[in-house]
């Protein structure tokens, strides 16, 4: 009798502790980040590494440290990709919802599954072999790996996220609204976009949110698509490096515990920061919409 | 009056800071059948799920008062939950078979307490299946899962696997409101048959269903027990005015 | 006039959806048919051979099999564990709070910060040499927060009373998880642990420098080896190779096969889920 006792408490710690893995394992990336990060500062000024100076840590005799072009970099490619994704996901979350029967929605519902499920590194490929010499022949330069390429790849990775985060949106939104502006009159098309959607503002912005940071921590897309120049690029056609592409590039190249191996958590650290409070954003504005719905 | 099983004395419960029962005074005859009836929201099942400790999983529910099982103060800090709940049985309003073979579903609480002696388990399993009038009908199908069973026979599985791990008292919550009138039927004859061998409490919205089972009657309103006595005694020549009017079916 | 706006206006959704399903349509198509023509028996069954411009991606395939398999069977039981916690034992408190808090925002930590986080705790840290093992558990890192979703909404799906039955048998709490709640959550659990499979078996960023290497001549014998794998390959194949337009078709049958790996494993789930979804 008392081995059954034993092994009900036994248990509750356990999975007791298995719950707090995940608090330590993100405690553990912030403090790894900060410990690792901070000591960029010990022979770098924070001035100069946030600023526009060149990003050149490996020059041997003046390496530069500044993460400026790389942060510009960063959200040029993000904003390409969040004017792409927006509109299309709404759209097909509109139609999912609101216009496609049952049947139909049973089908497309595990097509964008599909699409969410296509690793990175394929997207990237085809950035290379199909959207680059599209985009090199239509606008004709030498080559297209660019920032509207990288925009293009990270649109349709963040795609499934915006799609269906709005869909749950759109379906919390409670039915008497939609019914209320049906007996006044309203078609349709009016009540969607008069009544609907403003109705799921705040799962509109939760899912814009989240896409925001996926696209914003994406990789390997960006690492192979955008050109990999680290000067500050003056507008879309221009070759680009995200700030996770240089961790990507450069991390396993550099000798550990140095200021330059410092310095990519120190841009790591910048990424996470960032990430986590569009996260934190976008997780407010979900709690809001779905408080709404109840 | 013959020997009380289970005691209760000035019994409240609060959810948070509402009271959802208010000083319960009631005997449990050993061996007998004891329905409460009432209004739904007058606090029977709630009662009813004091007496197994089954509002321990529910954090802001506070008990007071006391509820003498035998010589023991159940609610009292040092009583073993689990060790109560053997003692004290239940089946639910809807039938919860596990999601296991019939076999399995009636050995589980034999199991959990420690008998694996095969051929014993077999032998119990039988006999809890005969108790319960399911094993002409399953003997068959041991193996077979116990979802497909229909609702009736569900039910009286869930029957058989609470007399499985012996218990002192069996509480039933609205045991047939989700059962057809022949499975009810066979339900009420299956409760009839097992008294005396078991203390049984019985929650009910269905007073004719009261009348049929139970020895004793208990009567709530608003959480409290309005009148409690002999079923006859309820029904015939209810005393209190709320009694009169709702066994005669003037609010429901 | 009403009507034509509204005609226009859900053109407008249907041509959005048709430009996501033709991205869809144009990723499998052109894969499928610049990659089948190299895709045969040999090339998933053979080594690299002369700098990787013939061959086959067997190592590769290896490689990305086993660092998944050790990240799942390094993410399960935590993953598992935290979600029958934060389901079946939590109470409403702030240590929950904040245990729910860290899972979400762990789900939204770019992947390419789960690989520094590996190399620093479990090679700088702990000194293992980088591995299967170390950009096993760095995947398993990854996954987590996925396999604790998933699963935890699979409990919730258990019905309270299957619970309350076996507790009004007099199951400790334990028991009653254990033989009743987690054996009728299993479907909702299997379909979890199959998608974080596929989930890690695509991600590149994480294992670039925990483990993975360029080119290995021999299979990996013990998980403290490094290892090839299959998305790597392809990063590989497609912009480090000193012949990138000559090894074009061995890149593209590469990703057929990654594809093929992850949408099986989707299939897979998928066919479970509707198997029990009743």
């Amino acid at each position: 009798m008392n081995r059954r006792f034993f092994w009900d408490r036994f248990f509750e710690k356990a999975l007791y502790g298995a719950a707090w893995v995940s608090v330590m394992t993100l405690a553990g990336i912030f403090l790894l980040l900060l410990y690792n990060g901070a000591q960029t500062f010990i022979s770098i000024a924070p001035g100069d590494f946030f600023s526009f100076s060149r990003w050149n840590p490996a020059a041997y005799d003046q390496p530069t440290f500044g993460i400026g072009a790389m942060l510009v970099s960063t959200l040029l490619v993000t904003a390409g990709a969040m004017c792409i994704t927006i509109p299309l996901g709404i759209g097909t979350a509109a139609f999912l919802s609101e216009m496609a029967s049952p049947r139909l929605r049973n089908v497309l519902k595990p097509a964008v599954e599909m699409l969410a499920a296509v690793p990175s590194v394929v997207i990237g490929f085809l950035g290379i072999v199909l959207v680059a010499p599209a985009l090199a022949a239509a606008f004709d330069l030498p080559n297209g790996l660019n920032a509207l390429n990288g925009a293009i790849l990270l649109g349709i990775m963040a795609l499934p996220t915006m799609v269906s985060v709005t869909e749950d949106a759109i379906h919390a939104v409670p039915g008497h609204y939609k019914e209320a502006s049906y007996a006044l009159g309203a078609n349709r098309w009016e009540t969607l976009v008069h009544v609907t959607l403003p109705a799921c503002k705040s799962g509109i912005l939760a899912a814009t949110m989240l896409a925001l940071g996926r696209a914003l921590g994406e990789t390997m897309t960006v690492l192979m698509a955008t050109g990999n120049a680290t000067s500050l690029p003056h507008g879309i056609f221009d070759p680009v490096r995200t700030i996770t592409a240089t961790v990507a590039i450069e991390m396993g190249e550099v000798p550990f515990d140095t200021p330059h191996f410092f310095s990519l958590f120190a841009c790591a650290l910048v990424l996470f920061l960032i990430t986590l409070a569009v996260n934190i954003l976008a997780e407010r504005m979900a709690a809001r919409f779905r408080k709404k719905g109840q | 009056m013959e020997k009380i099983k289970m005691d209760i004395q000035a019994l409240d419960l609060f959810f948070g800071k509402k009271q959802v029962l208010k000083n319960i005074h009631l005997g449990i005859g050993a061996g007998k059948i004891t329905a409460l009836i009432g209004p739904s929201g007058c606090g029977k099942s709630t009662l009813l799920r004091s007496l197994n400790r089954m509002h321990d999983l529910h954090p802001d529910a506070r008990l007071t008062g006391k509820i003498m099982l035998d010589d023991h103060n159940i609610l009292h800090g040092n009583t073993n939950v689990v060790h109560l709940r053997r003692r004290v049985g239940m089946v639910f309003q809807k039938p919860n078979p596990f999601p296991m073979t019939v076999a399995d579903n009636v050995a589980y609480g034999m199991k959990i307490n420690g008998l694996h002696d095969k051929p014993e388990v077999r032998r119990r399993i039988e006999q809890c299946l005969r108790s319960s009038f399911l094993w002409e009908e399953v003997s068959g199908e041991l193996d077979k899962s116990a979802l497909d069973l229909s609702g009736g026979q569900q039910q009286r599985l869930c029957i058989a696997r609470a007399i499985a791990v012996e218990p002192e008292i069996i509480l039933y919550d609205e045991p047939c409101s989700a059962l057809d009138p022949i499975s009810t039927s066979k339900i009420e004859e299956l409760i009839l048959s097992l008294r005396e061998k078991f203390t049984q409490v019985i929650v009910t919205h269905n007073m004719q269903q009261a009348q049929r089972v139970a020895d004793y009657t208990a009567f709530m309103y608003l959480g409290e027990v309005i009148e409690f006595g002999e079923t006859q005694q309820i029904f015939q020549s209810p005393r209190h005015e709320l009694t009169k009017n709702y066994v005669a079916g003037h609010f429901g | 006039m009403k009507k034509i706006t509204q005609l226009f206006g859900f053109a407008l959704l249907l041509t959005a959806t048709l430009v996501v399903l033709s991205i869809l349509g144009l990723i499998l198509f052109d894969i499928v048919l610049k990659g089948a023509p190299v895709f045969n028996w040999k090339f998933l069954t053979h080594f690299p051979q002369k700098g990787m411009t013939e061959g086959g991606i067997f190592p590769a395939i290896f490689g990305t099999t086993l660092v998944t398999l050790i990240s799942t069977v390094f993410a399960m039981p935590l993953g598992i564990g935290c979600a029958v916690y934060l389901n079946e034992y939590a109470p409403d408190n702030k240590f929950t709070r904040l245990i729910r808090a860290s899972v979400r925002n762990l789900a939204g930590v770019p992947s390419i910060v789960y690989g520094l986080f590996g190399l620093s705790i479990f090679i700088q840290g702990m000194g293992i040499p980088p591995s299967l093992l170390t950009a096993g558990c760095t995947l398993g890192l990854l996954t987590l927060p996925f396999i604790i979703a998933t699963t935890e909404e699979a409990l919730r799906n258990v019905p309270r009373l299957t619970r309350e039955g076996a507790l009004a048998l007099g199951a400790t709490r334990w028991e009653c998880v254990y033989s009743v709640v987690l054996p009728s959550a299993v479907p909702g659990i299997l379909t979890g642990l199959i998608l974080a499979l596929s989930r890690a078996a695509g991600e590149t960023a994480p294992i670039l420098f925990t483990g993975v290497a360029l080119y290995t001549r021999y299979l990996p014998a013990s998980p403290l080896d490094e290892f090839m794998a299959l998305p790597y390959h392809l990063y590989i194949l497609s912009t480090q190779h000193h012949a990138i337009e000559q090894v074009r078709p061995l890149a593209y049958a590469t990703a057929m096969t990654l594809l093929l790996v992850v949408f099986l494993l989707n299939f897979t789930a998928f066919r479970i889920r509707a198997t029990y979804k009743r």
